[in-house]
């Protein structure tokens, strides 16, 4: 299992927690469990999500590796100018 | 990404002041930009554009135009595909108005003709009916009970209950305990800023030209991404994408405002209809009314700081208005806004608001100046009161490597310290001040990206190379690849070209933004060198029949590793290309990924200016840049970079915005009237490159482009209200608001 940090808008969705744990090996699996866990986020995450892997911003790679004491959270997408 | 090979000295031509390739055709006249772009029997397009601010189209009637000679096909939003949702839908009631005109200045129909004068005389014979409907402009009313509703339904899920339906997505994020925090402060500020909408002010108005052939067609347009044209000319046309080749011109600038597309899947609709290939090229005050300037804001922003100087807590409240559709970048706004200090409890919320504004699109590190504009501008007031240095109090609360950042994650090695570090022992900062004058500072954060990236290197029979990638070059990067490959491959620079290839030569690139073209795409030619390097190596150990991990590659030539690989004079790459054909074939590397590693950047500006208090007339005196590249690969293009975002930055703290009518409609679409900064407005303004190697990337490059316009606003406020003796709080600080402020403050 893996600790997931959500942004605190999302906790409306995720029955109240701003960190919740799913069962993941990379950064898809944690955006599938994720939704598999909580229905609610699915709109977010559909929208466009970065997840923060060990301070490092993943913004599409849905096979980096994520391991059981990483640190991780879900961002709004990053693009830019 | 890990990189076993990774390279942060010793470089050859790397960090050195190479000249641009595309310099020469850019002054001669000869670079060929989108209006440049020709082909035989080319019509000419014009666009029918809304008056009104929000209106209903109750009726088109295109016969007068058909009738006029020399028409030959009118388009209107019946033209385009159906069905389409979500992202896509905006995108194509953006190009096009469907129901609603939601903007002054929307598209609402468009003609093809076999001149442009032909064509622009018989747009005023479309007849357009409207039913016209409230409007709202400013990000505040519009969120108000009574404004008028936009797009019914348009709103996520993310809007809390209760909101107006033009609160469309709404952010909220941070940590700790606010309420204990401020409680700790020996002073809470709370003020509230606002920012006007401005425009990035590229000098080239996008321009395209369609050929639409049975089911397949060709674009050449002015864009900082041909692939995500591709994208969503195909989907707003009802085409497969492989069968819309589209080619990128060279750009006349962009800084965000080339990311999305307006008038190109307008021609292609013309070309479809007329089967005529259709050039459309928009007017500068087309650009203004109908392309996407930056978001306005509307900002709350309160911190609390103890005497010695620490911030105990931090919340900012962002709404930023981004036109008739979802998209202002509030949540970058909100997490960049604290972004560049370690906040024990901190937490930012964001709006995105809909107004009958042109749909904003990104503008170099979307939704960060403003924030920091904000910020910065309540930090330096805190020092003021509690008698602290600037950079003394923004040193003791620097985020950096280890510490937690307000939106989240630890961050990685970072140098926004260095920049602090930098700037303390700056001349500059410790230079006397002439009366009339302030000195303002500020520091600023973007998080740079990478995305989808896809170079091909090819070498020639005479061992020079053909580099082939897919970002427009929009800031002198074809010179940076070509250094980047120089220096994997040990030949000279001038041996390299670099090509920006059409959407059917490579795999997918993603846009040209994100300050991530020295990065990603730099990552990619960097190992596309290597992998080309690797097959020299085994052309060469085929040769001396010897193992390919016994050769080494040095200065352009294959050498024996060591004395028990043999004695063997080095290959020179000329040599080997000269016979790739009859040892193997040609020779070709390629790299195709996704690169994660973009190395986020910080920069800390000073600023001195003058403001006359007569006439409210302010001059930017003395500037300094002093920003992390990571590693520059073209010393003077990176200070380019720092120095066009504080120009940028100058206009838009002083002078820029979009002004609105009564009637909502935009009363300053040209340069006369819309004031960009002139070099006459600017002082030379000095560059320090700090260099925090990128982890990920294997120079440790980080991006450049859109960091240097994250701290000017609040910089410039900075000086600017301390030499004027007065706060400003809401920009530009033109004339007339210096003047205003006087006036308030002497009456109080």
């Amino acid at each position: 299992m893996v600790s997931v940090n959500l942004w605190s808008g999302l906790r409306a969705f995720a029955d109240g927690k701003d960190v919740v744990e799913v069962d993941a090996k990379n950064v898809g699996e944690v955006l599938s469990g994720l939704v598999a866990a909580y229905p609610g986020l699915e709109h977010a995450i559909e929208a466009g999500v970065s997840v923060a892997v060990d301070g490092k911003v993943i913004a599409r790679g849905l096979t980096n590796e994520v391991k059981p004491d990483s640190e991780i959270y879900l961002l709004q997408q990053l693009k830019g100018g | 990404m890990a990189f076993d090979d990774t390279k942060i000295e010793n470089f050859k031509v790397v960090g050195t002041r190479v000249k641009r390739p595309d310099g020469m055709d850019k002054v001669t006249g000869k670079a060929k930009f989108g209006a440049d772009v020709v082909a035989p029997g080319m019509l000419h397009a014009a666009v029918v554009r809304s008056p009104h601010a929000h209106a209903r189209i109750i009726k088109i009637d295109a016969s007068k135009a058909e009738a006029l000679k020399g028409v030959k096909g009118v388009v209107t939003r019946a033209d385009f595909a159906e069905g389409l949702t979500g992202g896509n839908l905006d995108v194509l009631e953006n190009v096009m108005a469907g129901e609603k005109a939601l903007y002054d200045g929307h598209a609402v129909a468009a003609v093809a003709a076999t001149s442009a004068l032909i064509a622009r005389d018989a747009i005023k014979l479309v007849k357009v009916e409207y039913e016209v409907l409230p409007h709202v402009t400013d990000v505040d009313k519009a969120m108000k009970k009574d404004a008028p509703v936009i797009r019914a339904g348009t709103a996520d899920k993310s809007v809390p209950l209760g909101m107006h339906e033009n609160v469309v997505r709404y952010h909220e994020s941070g940590h700790g305990d606010l309420e204990a925090g401020f409680a700790a402060a020996d002073m809470v500020i709370e003020e509230t800023f606002k920012t006007e909408a401005t425009h990035q002010g590229y000098i080239e108005p996008h321009a395209c030209l369609a050929s639409m052939g049975d089911g397949n067609g060709d674009l050449w347009c002015c864009t900082q991404g041909h692939w995500n044209v591709q994208k969503l000319c195909a989907a707003m046309l009802g085409l497969e994408q492989s069968q819309l080749r589209v080619t990128a011109s060279e750009i006349g600038g962009g800084f965000g405002g080339k990311t999305a597309v307006f008038i190109e899947p307008v021609a292609l609709a013309l070309s479809r209809k007329t089967n005529r290939p259709v050039k459309l090229v928009m007017s500068r005050s087309e650009v203004f009314r109908a392309t996407g300037p930056t978001s306005s804001t509307s900002m709350d922003v309160k911190i609390g700081m103890n005497k010695e100087g620490i911030i105990t807590a931090a919340e900012g409240t962002f709404r930023l208005q981004g036109g008739a559709f979802p998209g202002a970048p509030m949540e970058f706004t909100a997490m960049c806004a604290f972004a560049p200090y370690n906040i024990e409890n901190v937490k930012q919320i964001g709006y995105d608001v809909l107004a009958n504004r042109p749909k904003q699109a990104a503008y170099r590190a979307p939704g960060s100046p403003m924030a920091a504009f904000a910020v910065e501008s309540v930090v330096n007031e805190l020092c003021d009161k509690l008698g602290l240095d600037r950079l003394e109090v923004r040193l003791k609360n620097a985020s950096k490597q280890g510490t937690k950042a307000s939106f989240g994650p630890t961050w990685d090695r970072i140098g926004l310290v260095e920049t602090l570090e930098a700037a303390q022992i700056h001349p500059h900062y410790a230079a006397p001040l002439k009366a009339g004058q302030g000195r303002g500072v500020s520091c600023g954060f973007w998080f740079n990206h990478g995305g989808e990236t896809s170079v091909t290197l090819a070498l020639s029979e005479d061992g020079t190379a053909q580099l082939s990638v897919g970002t427009p070059d929009i800031g002198g990067s074809r010179a940076s690849m070509a250094q980047m490959a120089a220096e994997e491959l040990g030949i000279p620079y001038e041996n390299i070209r670099t090509t920006i290839a059409d959407t059917a030569t490579l795999g997918y690139n993603e846009v040209s933004h994100g300050s991530r073209v020295t990065y990603a795409s730099g990552l990619a030619t960097i190992e596309a060198a290597r992998a080309a390097v690797k097959k020299l190596k085994g052309r060469a150990a085929a040769k001396w029949g010897i193992d390919e991990d016994a050769v080494v590659w040095e200065d352009g030539c294959a050498k024996p590793a060591g004395s028990n690989a043999g004695e063997f004079d080095p290959l020179p790459i000329e040599k080997l290309t000269a016979k790739m054909g009859s040892t193997g074939g040609p020779i070709v590397g390629h790299f195709e990924a996704t690169p994660e590693g973009a190395g986020v950047s910080f920069a800390t500006h000073i600023v001195d200016a003058e403001v006359d208090k007569e006439t409210g007339h302010t001059k930017v005196v003395r500037y300094t840049v002093i920003q992390d590249a990571g590693k520059a690969i073209n010393p003077a293009y990176v200070e380019g970079q720092f120095q066009g975002g504080a120009a940028q930055g100058i206009g838009w703290a002083l002078n820029e915005e979009y002004i609105y009518g009564k009637d909502g409609r935009l009363q300053n679409s040209g340069f006369l009237d819309y004031r960009i900064p002139v070099a006459s407005d600017l002082p030379m303004i000095d560059t320090v490159i700090v260099e925090v190697p990128n982890p990920g990337h294997p120079y440790g490059v980080r991006g450049v482009g859109e960091t240097s316009i994250c701290p000017p606003l609040a910089a410039i406020a900075d000086a600017v209200s301390n030499a004027a003796g007065v706060q400003l709080k809401e920009l530009p600080m033109s004339p007339q608001r210096i003047l205003s402020a006087l006036t308030e403050q002497a009456r109080v």
